[in-house]
């Protein structure tokens, strides 16, 4: 019974750490482990890695779980025991059908568990051919470290560490997608702000179509029509800056950077507020050179995708009342909440990106905003779900 | 079961690999199975596929993906436009449409006699089925042709390599069948293992000076396009074709529109980075 608690609980382990594993995955390393593609824990590493990690942003996830499972095993030798031992698991060279795979995949894991339970039952009484892997041993086909034949490259990775210190030094932290953002990041997921040939219309002559289709009409020409393949997504991206933003800084200007540099746009256009959008937008940070709101709304067309960046923390009046603005000066004629409001009817698509965790959201301005656009984290899974939101459609 | 038969991939003179990457190859040879490959441009995904090529001495049969790629040109195309034509002008039997069924890559890798090994690059850029399209066929290993009631069977199945920018995510029934590597972008040292099979006679010292201008480089974050390996290589190129002295090469960067590709990129440079004394222009670097 040890045995299957080891093998089980490794793929506990993945669940519990996010690592997205799936049972068709699962059966693929034991599939690979029945070939004898490994000899050792430092192989093993990666061929579990290659197999059931499927991004770089969960490379780290697997870190993670790999050293929670494995911890306390520093000594490779006693690794290399432990892992074969486990290796040699009479589960591990259970081939299946592909009838038994779909069904397998249907099942959730819990069934997946008893069924591999029965399994083992049945085949503890079997012969286990001990020496099958042990005999392996040092002769992997899979380029031990140290195998230098001439004429071949072998690069990088400095000799001697084990797949624990590998694991350990997690250096695919900040390919996570749920941490911090950095700007390669952050440009990943506004990569996701296409709309290429499944929207608008058809406009455009697809010639080869045409020839086919006319081909095919014995010479009778036929015209065929298809959609644009160009990106047609524009962008507007209003940013609250100063106050209680401040700390946000450093990320607001990621994001700004990103979708700066982010070359896939039709059109990318930003203004920034502070607090909240009254009669005015500032085209710069130190808010100096106005643009009026309603300008803005009379001259944009209302397909451009609307970001919008802020705390949506402030005082009720800010919000709600004429002149309610921070700032003095700024005299609002008309209550943020309205201008916001125009905002949201104006633009088809539109979200708002909130740096603030979202267990402090309750908050009165922050619930009322949220009612009129459609509340996000801003943390790159946030932002994914932001993305798709505006370009779902409508 | 046994494993022995099988090809290893050990690498290949011309490209420098890591050993995770290598044992991913060689699982997705061992379990028949598509190698997916990930990382950013110039990190030598394309290169990975000829190296496997090369090392195990295998054809390789590349098949470019563009925005317009369709799962069914990979398969067979029916040249209609010829018969066409062959029955107007020509003397051929259109009645045997089977000259005109011309294989596309993954047809002529499953119809080989001999196991290829299979490039499909850049399969990001194809619309967002194109991966789920091909899913049948590369699990069956063959396909039917209804035009001449065929069926297309793989003698051997082709060693895959499908390589991806992460522009579009991958469909995950697609993902499910993949072996899946990521190659990180080469820190120093193995860039300078990279730079050395392209240039094995370069002087220390223009090298670590080019390497550390580079890394610097990328450090900037407002750049469409940062430079990769490929721009890295064509500079040092240009350094020594030009006879650069290595002092010069972080102070001036001497040639810097071999690195910075995109003009935006280029102007942002010079003008938040560089300044102007006399004639020259020199970045703001503290050396
Ligand atoms: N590991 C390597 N060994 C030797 N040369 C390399 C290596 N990686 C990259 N290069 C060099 O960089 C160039 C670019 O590599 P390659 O075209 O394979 O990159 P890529 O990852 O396919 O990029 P893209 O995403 O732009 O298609 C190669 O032509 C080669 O000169
Ligand atoms: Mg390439």
């Amino acid at each position: 019974m040890a045995k299957i608690d080891m093998f089980t609980d490794f793929f506990y382990t993945l669940r519990k750490r996010k690592v997205p594993v799936s049972t068709t995955e699962w059966m693929t390393l034991m599939e690979a482990l029945a070939k004898g593609c490994i000899s050792n824990l430092d192989e093993f590493y990666y061929l579990a890695r290659a197999i059931l990690v499927k991004s770089e942003a969960y490379y780290d996830h697997y870190d993670v779980a790999f050293q929670e499972y494995f911890k306390g095993i520093e000594a490779p030798a006693e690794i290399s025991e432990q892992i074969l031992e486990w290796l040699k698991g009479p589960l591990n060279r259970m081939t299946l059908t592909e009838e038994e795979q779909a069904l397998l995949d249907r099942m959730d894991f819990e069934e997946l568990i008893k069924e591999f339970e029965k399994r083992l039952k049945e085949q503890t009484e079997q012969h286990n051919g001990g020496g099958y892997w042990i005999g392996r041993g040092g002769t992997s086909p899979f380029g031990h470290s140290g195998y230098h034949p001439a004429g071949i490259r072998i690069g990088g990775e400095s000799r001697g560490r084990h797949a624990i210190q590998i694991a350990q030094e997690r250096r695919f932290r900040n390919y996570r997608s749920d941490l911090t953002l950095d700007v390669r990041q952050i440009k990943m997921a506004l990569r996701g702000l296409r709309e290429l040939s499944r929207i608008g219309p058809e406009d455009e002559l697809d010639l080869e179509e045409t020839i086919d289709a006319t081909a095919k009409n014995a010479g009778e020409i036929e015209l065929m029509w298809t959609r644009s393949r160009k990106n047609a997504v524009k962008v507007l991206l209003l940013m609250d800056v100063g106050g209680s933003m401040e700390p946000f800084a450093l990320l607001c200007s990621q994001l700004f950077s990103a979708a700066h540099s982010s070359s896939h746009f039709k059109d990318f256009q930003y203004f920034y507020f502070h607090n909240c959008i009254y009669d005015n937008l500032y085209q710069d940070i130190e808010r100096q050179e106005a643009i009026s709101t309603d300008y803005l709304l009379r001259t944009m067309e209302p397909d451009y995708k609307l970001l919008l960046v802020g705390d949506a923390r402030m005082s009720p009046w800010e919000l709600m009342e004429r002149y309610g603005a921070i700032n003095y000066y700024e005299r609002n004629e008309t209550p943020g909440i309205v201008w916001l409001k125009r905002i949201t009817e104006h633009f088809t698509h539109s979200v708002w990106l909130n740096p603030d965790n979202p267990s402090i959201w309750p908050h009165p301005t922050v619930q009322m905003i949220g009612k009129l656009f459609p509340m996000f984290e801003l943390t790159l899974d946030g932002l994914g779900q932001a993305v798709k939101k505006l370009i779902v459609k409508k | 079961m046994n494993n022995d038969g099988f090809d290893q991939f050990k690498g290949s003179s011309d490209y420098v690999t890591s050993e995770p990457l290598r044992n991913a190859v060689n699982v997705s040879i061992a379990l028949g199975r598509p190698l997916l490959i990930r990382g950013e441009p110039g990190t030598g995904k394309t290169l990975l596929a000829h190296s496997i090529a090369h090392g195990l001495r295998k054809k390789l049969i590349i098949w470019n993906i563009k925005s317009t790629t369709k799962a069914q040109e990979g398969l067979y195309v029916y040249d209609t436009v010829q018969r066409l034509n062959d029955s107007r002008f020509g003397d051929r039997d259109v009645s045997d449409i089977k000259q005109y069924i011309k294989l596309g890559k993954l047809g002529q890798a499953f119809a080989s006699p001999e196991q290829v090994v299979l490039l499909i690059d850049e399969i990001d850029k194809a619309d967002i089925e194109f991966p789920n399209d091909l899913l049948n066929e590369l699990d069956e290993m063959s396909f039917y042709i209804p035009e001449t009631n065929e069926t297309i069977t793989a003698i051997h199945w082709p060693i895959a390599v499908i390589t991806s920018n992460a522009e579009k995510e991958l469909p995950d029934a697609f993902l499910r069948r993949c072996i899946f590597h990521y190659i990180e972008f080469p820190d120093a040292n193995l860039m300078e293992e990279i730079v050395r099979v392209h240039f094995p006679d370069i002087k220390n010292s223009l090298l670590h000076e080019a390497l550390k201008a580079f890394y610097s480089l990328r450090e900037i974050d407002e750049f469409r396009k940062k430079p990769s390996t490929s721009e890295l290589i064509d500079w040092i190129r240009a350094l020594i074709a030009g006879g650069v002295a290595h002092e010069k090469i972080s102070s001036e960067i001497p040639f810097i529109g071999t690195l910075l590709k995109k003009e935006t990129d280029y102007d942002y440079f010079v003008n938040n980075h560089m300044t102007r004394i006399g004639d020259t222009f020199f970045t703001r670097w503290r050396r």
